[in-house]
């Protein structure tokens, strides 16, 4: 494994290492740590790994064998600029949720969980996004968007740049 | 009922401490602090009859004194904000709109318990409730209401938000635990609880948002209040402790209204669904009702008069209240569609450490996406039924409850909608239904 390139940059690891404190063993911080990599190179590659483990005190295998259990952080490549789940659960699909996602990867030309070509946007289906009074309903980066129809999602993905 | 929990949510400044603090917040904190022992507030708990909202049901104030006695700490606290159960939002309102209200809940909860460092795990779905929540606590600190020696009482108290990372057994107590340590999140064999060795094995309490949003009421209002509210406990039942308290339910579905409801425990799904709920969506029928989450299975049209406390949907052949989250559907749905969806949701959320979890959810699955595609066999029903018979049989064959979560939709949709199956079957499969026609493989069915 290469060595030379470091992944990690001095203000990530000053934001990794402010999460010390709060717990008694360092490899406590490895959730916090994967999200402040994932949100700043909207994946964590396995270099980053490397470093985020000895970081930890950890073993790299440590830190990858819960960095795959997860739903969230990809490794191959980043996700797209904007990440939207459209949710796929009970109370969603009874109002539509399944035939939405279709219809925005169809308008996307992407199967769930690909990222468009030029990088403006990965579509992922969620299990219940918590939020089924406004079902069906998808996130967007940090913007939860209520009871949309087809034709409001055909807008919403002409906002994502 | 005149709402408690959801009293201040449609306040513009609800979330704000000034806006708390204005309708009487942190009142029962500084009461607590300068006036009860941590002993009294657990006895009080205890005495009010609170049951956990998380799902289970298990009393609060008894699950606190599972705590070592006198033991030299540290004791962590574990504040579940991971709720990922379908159909269930009421800890997303709370949080967005009464942050407040949930951590004066947690901070009394830590006083009770003993414990100085909480962890309140919050699923990273939820961007707007770590928003809000992070500020509620930068204003806690700069009010002194967090920190070393609170309101010069001598309790020491730190909250930390730990955001999860999209899979749903990390609400799961100990696959919870598990994730706070860094790890993956498989559930614990227990014993050992965690109540005696629970995060960084040491005595750990985790306990719901919902849960920990009563204390305060309970501290202002008294046990008498809490206890007027609810159901008895069973007569003819020693083992059923009631049901007492304010309740929030969330409705779904195919319904005009909606939303998160705050109603004793004990109301029906028919009231529910007509007091609150506005009624059936556009008018239709209903056929049938998820009665608390997925897991809980589901009632017939015919059963709406089940009353939503612990103890009501087990007579009505569910495996409980969960959490309260009523999903309703009409006439128009189809139960092989349902059945189906939930199929998807446990294989999906299968942590894959038990065998009966792991194999019984995605065969449950492909059987049922080849039944949806057209390609069922009248003997696939009892052959969902076995598994939902045999994969969660609490206790004993599986590590945690998500495997019982997956049996009684199994169940419950084959059992009450059996018709409805065959008939589907036979449609969709006219020529080929026979039991002994072989099983076609999957990619055979969708062609790739
Ligand atoms: C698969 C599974 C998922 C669960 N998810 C949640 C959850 O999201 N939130 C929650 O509070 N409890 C959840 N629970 C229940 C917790 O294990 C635990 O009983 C609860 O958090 C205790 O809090 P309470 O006593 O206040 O209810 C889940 C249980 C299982 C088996
Ligand atoms: S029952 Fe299922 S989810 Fe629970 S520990 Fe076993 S495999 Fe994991
Ligand atoms: S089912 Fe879609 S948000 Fe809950």
């Amino acid at each position: 494994m290469s060595t030379g390139d470091r992944i990690l940059t001095d203000e990530m690891i000053a934001e990794i290492k402010e999460f010390f404190p709060r717990y008694p063993s360092r490899q406590a911080v490895t959730l916090p740590a994967l999200h402040i990599v994932n949100e700043k190179l909207r994946h964590v590659p396995l270099q980053a790994v490397v470093e985020i483990a000895q970081l930890l005190d950890l073993a790299p295998a440590e830190v990858q064998d819960t960095l795959s259990f997860y739903g969230m952080f990809p490794q191959d490549k980043p996700h797209g600029r904007t990440r939207a789940w459209v949710c796929r659960s009970i109370s969603c699909a009874l109002r539509g949720g399944d035939e939405l996602l279709e219809h925005m990867c169809d308008e996307a030309g992407i199967e769930p969980g690909q990222t468009t070509p030029d990088g403006s946007l990965t579509l992922e289906f969620a299990e219940c996004l918590g939020a089924c009074e406004h079902a069906p309903c998808i996130l967007a980066n940090e913007e939860l968007h209520k009871s949309v129809t087809k034709e409001e999602a055909t807008k919403l993905l002409g906002t994502f740049k | 009922m005149e709402p408690v929990l959801l009293a201040n949510i449609h306040r513009s400044d609800s979330h704000t401490l000034s806006g708390y603090e204005s309708t009487g917040g942190y009142n029962a904190y500084r009461k607590v602090l300068a006036e009860m022992s941590p002993d009294d507030l657990k006895d009080l708990v205890k005495e009010s009859g609170l049951r956990g909202r998380g799902g289970a049901g298990f009393p609060t104030g008894l699950k606190w004194t599972f705590l070592p006695k006198n033991h030299p700490g540290p004791i962590y606290f574990c504040l579940n904000a991971d709720e990922s159960e379908p159909g269930t939002f009421n800890n997303r309102i709370l949080m967005e709109e009464d942050p407040h209200q949930v951590l004066e809940g947690l901070a009394l909860s830590c006083y009770a318990t003993g414990a100085e460092t909480a962890y309140f795990y919050i699923r990273y779905e939820y961007p707007l409730c770590y928003k809000r929540l992070t500020q509620a606590l930068e204003e806690m600190y700069a009010k002194g209401l967090l920190g070393k020696n609170i309101l010069g009482s001598g309790f020491n108290l730190d909250i930390y938000l730990h955001r999860g990372a999209a899979a749903y057994i990390c609400g799961e107590e100990t696959g919870l635990i598990e994730s706070l340590e860094g790890k993956r999140a498989w559930p614990r064999i227990k014993p050992p609880f965690p109540a005696i060795e629970g995060a960084f094995r040491k005595p750990t309490v985790v306990n719901n948002v919902e849960t920990a949003a009563c204390v305060p009421h309970i501290v202002n209002r008294g046990v008498a209040w809490f206890r007027s509210m609810g159901v008895q406990p069973d007569p003819n039942n020693p083992r059923d402790p009631g049901s007492f308290g304010p309740k929030l339910y969330c409705l779904s579905g195919h319904i005009e209204k909606p939303g998160c409801y705050e109603a004793p425990l004990g109301i029906t799904v028919n009231e529910l669904i007509q007091e609150y709920g506005g009624g059936m969506l556009d008018g239709r029928r209903p056929k049938a009702a998820i009665p608390g989450g997925i897991s809980m299975g589901l009632l017939t049209a015919d059963e709406f008069d089940c009353p939503l406390d612990f103890s009501g949907p087990g007579r009505y052949g569910c495996l409980g209240l969960g959490t309260a989250a009523v999903v309703v559907m009409d006439e128009t749905v189809s139960m092989v569609d349902y059945l189906h969806n939930s199929a998807r949701f446990f294989a999906h959320e299968s942590c894959g450490q038990c065998t009966p979890c792991r194999e019984g959810t995605s065969w449950s699955l492909k059987m049922l996406d080849r039944i949806q595609a057209g390609r069922g066999r009248l003997i696939d029903l009892d052959l969902l039924l076995e598994i939902g018979d045999t994969i969660g049989i609490i206790p004993g064959t599986t590590i945690c409850g998500l495997a019982d979560g997956a049996a009684w939709p199994l169940k419950n949709a084959i059992r009450k909608f059996r018709g409805e199956f065959e008939d589907f079957i036979k449609q969709t499969n006219p020529d080929g239904y026979a039991e002994t026609s072989p099983v076609p493989a999957l990619h055979e069915i969708h062609g790739h």
